[in-house]
């Protein structure tokens, strides 16, 4: 009837091979990648590992209960884990502004460092959203693996528009490092070292446009910040690159997270792709919230007649005597929504499991409440490991 | 039906924001075609570039162009105005503002060769910013030939998300910090005149759970904050909102799980399906759980009706949003006055 059944996604295996070093969670906004990372490291922790989880932007009352009330950039152990396994658990929330901040501080003389830090250029990039939070997330990520403090991270990415944003960033800024504009802002003398056979006949002409544009004190202003940087060019191409090879070592393990509806089953796919092409360690999805019902042998087109049966019959309650079925109508009723979101939910899910049949999956059942402490987060992590 | 008043007239730019998720681009689009009445013509914009809008319209991936994608909805007996569409990228945007500004589309494409834009999107986020939000206000104040009326009655962009919102709209701030003087300034204070005037309202599009319903009050707690009340924060659209089944007394048993499971089980016997194997059971545990999200909802809803801002209700339609689903959306939004 269906087809095959994927694979089953055997999270505990994954989590206590201690070579698994770091698990990052992916997956387009709102599918539940941070309460997934969360619930993992606890679970990772409690059964032995030196876990620590580094989060992006989590829900108020879930930080709380991992003791995260502030941003501090510092891993925090949390209180109420069970360590009789040996495992502990740290987390911390990323502040995308200090972590590049301290990037310069650790690639420029004082001065030089200074000098960034004060430019408007700077500042509108370290903290503004687009690209630099994901970049930072993949920094703060090869910082805590080169700590070598725990033996497990996990990482939760930004809640980015894309899931692909989050691999495309340090390449991103890669490549406008290396641009041919960058020659143009810090100016001829350098543009003239390269020889760029583009700028000498059009040189001029791009200045002149962009000063008209941007205006001339802008251009300044970029290039002076660019001059600055520059010398830290190579170290932060560097840092980029070894994040990325990081990320395709055989101790990553990737989870692609979504929830059974279009646009996240969509971008599931995107990203599953792409994890392909990059040649980074894909293992498996966790399909989020999924409605199941336990009593699946009553079919949604049983048990809307039935609830149909039932509100068309004399009403004994308005004779004041006899049994009353609104209850049970209503619950026929909210039986049968429950069944046909499930199926409509199935058929996405088997959109993307008969395109990518050798992944494993994990299915987590919607939650009636949002999770908010550690015993949810526990639920989560046991359903995880069914 | 007379035309009455709606809880927005004289706004001409609706920004919708909401955590991702939510329904941000399905609620964008139910309110343009709201807000079509015969003989008006709304312009929707998107500015993410996941081309959202071609998905819900059914029509091919949007262009940066104007293209017509639907008929608004109409009043009883007559048809709805006309709903344009326009997906805006940075790129495109440089390149009109180029044209627009300069008459100098070549050099833009030169420009964008040697990877201007990459530059506005790494290093000043704030720079794309200003083209985008410019594009969407230059429609929103654009004349017909001759200084005539408006072209569009009203625009609806499909906006950034709610963690991104204060300073994709607070752009004269965010450029100030880059431009003290230039035109690129210029251009951004012109920009900042529209979005902060009265006919420029942002709209916050949630569903009813913990972190969307935060995520939406401190949006519009960080606005406020951010332009000192400049930019005027508009209705609370709650989306997907699943109605109760049960009476209030009956949601409370439940929830408590103190729910009479013989009453259910005489229930079902009516209805002619036997309580085999403790169905009427594993029908109670859904009965609570079901409480149990009522319960959650109406405590949301409560917390974001202290936001004090008018707030519309759409409910989840079961079988996904199609073009028919969206027209019921937006009758539900004009029916609760939000077009």
């Amino acid at each position: 009837m269906s087809t095959t059944a994927p694979v089953r996604l055997d999270m505990d295996r994954i989590i206590d091979d201690r070579r698994t070093r770091i698990i990052v969670c992916c997956g387009s906004g709102g599918v539940g990648k941070t309460t997934a990372a969360a619930a993992i490291g606890l679970r990772a922790a409690e059964r032995g590992r030196q876990a620590c989880v580094l989060t992006v932007d989590p829900a108020r009352r879930l930080a709380q209960s991992m003791g995260l009330t502030s941003l501090d950039n510092t891993p925090r152990q949390v209180d109420g884990v069970d360590t009789s396994s040996g495992g502990s658990l740290h987390a911390m929330m990323l502040d995308m502004k200090r972590t590049f901040d301290e990037i310069v501080e650790a690639h420029a003389d004082p001065d030089r460092a200074a000098q960034i830090l004060a430019n408007p250029f700077y500042q509108s990039l370290s903290s503004s959203f687009a690209g630099t939070q994901e970049y930072m997330a993949m920094e703060k990520l090869g910082q805590l693996r080169h700590a070598d403090e725990w033996d497990l991270i996990v990482v939760d990415t930004p809640p980015s528009r894309s899931a692909l944003d989050f691999l495309d960033a340090p390449q991103r800024l890669s490549r406008f490092l290396d641009g041919r504009l960058i020659r143009v802002l810090t100016g001829p003398a350098r543009a003239g070292m390269f020889g760029m056979k583009v700028l000498n006949a059009g040189f001029a002409m791009v200045t002149g446009v962009l000063t008209k544009i941007l205006g001339a004190q802008v251009l300044r202003d970029a290039g002076t910040f660019v001059t600055a940087l520059d010398t830290m060019f190579g170290g932060f191409r560097e840092r980029a690159e070894s994040t990325y090879r990081l990320l395709q070592a055989p101790g990553t393990a990737f989870l692609v997270i979504a929830a059974p509806e279009a646009d996240a089953l969509r971008e599931a796919s995107y990203f599953v792709e792409r994890l392909d092409a990059e040649r980074m360690p894909l293992a498996g999805l966790i399909l989020n919230r999924v409605h199941t019902s336990p009593a699946g042998r009553l079919s949604a087109a049983r048990s809307l007649a039935a609830a149909e049966t039932l509100e068309m019959q004399d009403r004994p309650e308005e004779t004041g005597a006899g049994p009353r079925y609104e209850l049970a109508a209503a619950a026929l009723r909210i039986h049968a929504e429950r069944m046909n979101l499930g199926k409509r939910e199935r058929r996405l899910a088997e959109h993307f499991t008969s395109a990518h049949p050798a992944i494993p999956v994990a299915e987590v059942d919607a939650q009636p409440e949002d999770v908010h402490d550690l015993d949810g987060l526990r639920v989560i992590g046991l359903i995880l490991s069914r | 039906m007379t035309t009455r008043d709606t809880d927005w007239d004289g706004v001409r730019l609706h920004v919708i924001t909401g955590k991702g998720g939510t329904g941000k681009t399905t609620t964008a689009a139910a309110l343009a075609l709201a807000l079509a009445t015969a003989g008006r013509k709304v312009l929707l914009i998107e500015v993410e570039g996941r081309q959202g809008i071609a998905r819900l319209f059914d029509c091919p991936p949007l262009p940066y162009d104007e293209r017509k994608v639907a008929l608004g909805l109409g009043r009883s007996g007559t048809e709805g105005g006309d709903v344009y569409a326009l997906a805006v990228d940075p790129e495109g945007a440089l390149l009109d503002y180029l044209q627009m500004f300069y008459n100098m589309r070549r050099a833009g494409t030169t420009l964008t060769r040697l990877g201007v834009v990459d530059f506005a999107t790494t290093i000043a986020p704030g720079l794309a910013d200003v083209l985008v939000t410019g594009k969407a206000t230059e429609a929103t104040r654009r004349r017909g030939s001759r200084g005539g009326s408006h072209v569009y009655d009203a625009v609806v962009m499909d906006a950034p998300p709610t963690g991104r919102i204060g300073r994709f709209l607070n752009v004269s701030t965010e450029v100030s910090g880059l431009a003290k003087v230039g035109p690129i300034r210029t251009h951004a204070d012109t920009v900042a005149k529209v979005i902060r005037s009265p006919q420029t309202v942002v709209h916050f599009v949630t569903t009813l759970e913990e972190m969307p319903v935060q995520e939406t009050l401190d949006g519009i707690e960080e606005l406020r904050e951010l332009t000192d009340g400049a930019i005027r924060p508009g209705g609370i659209i709650i989306n997907m909102a699943r109605p109760a089944m049960l009476s209030d007394a009956d949601l409370a048993a439940a929830a408590s799980g103190s729910l009479d499971v013989a009453e259910l089980v005489l229930g079902l016997k009516a209805a002619g399906i036997n309580d085999n194997h403790g169905l009427a059971a594993e029908l109670g545990t859904e009965l609570k759980e079901h409480a149990l999200q009522v319960a959650l909802q109406n405590r949301e809803r409560a917390e974001l009706l202290t936001s004090g801002r008018p707030h519309y209700e759409l409910p989840l339609i079961p079988d996904g949003i199609d073009l028919a689903g969206l027209y019921q959306l937006a009758a539900a939004l004009r029916q609760q006055g939000a077009a």
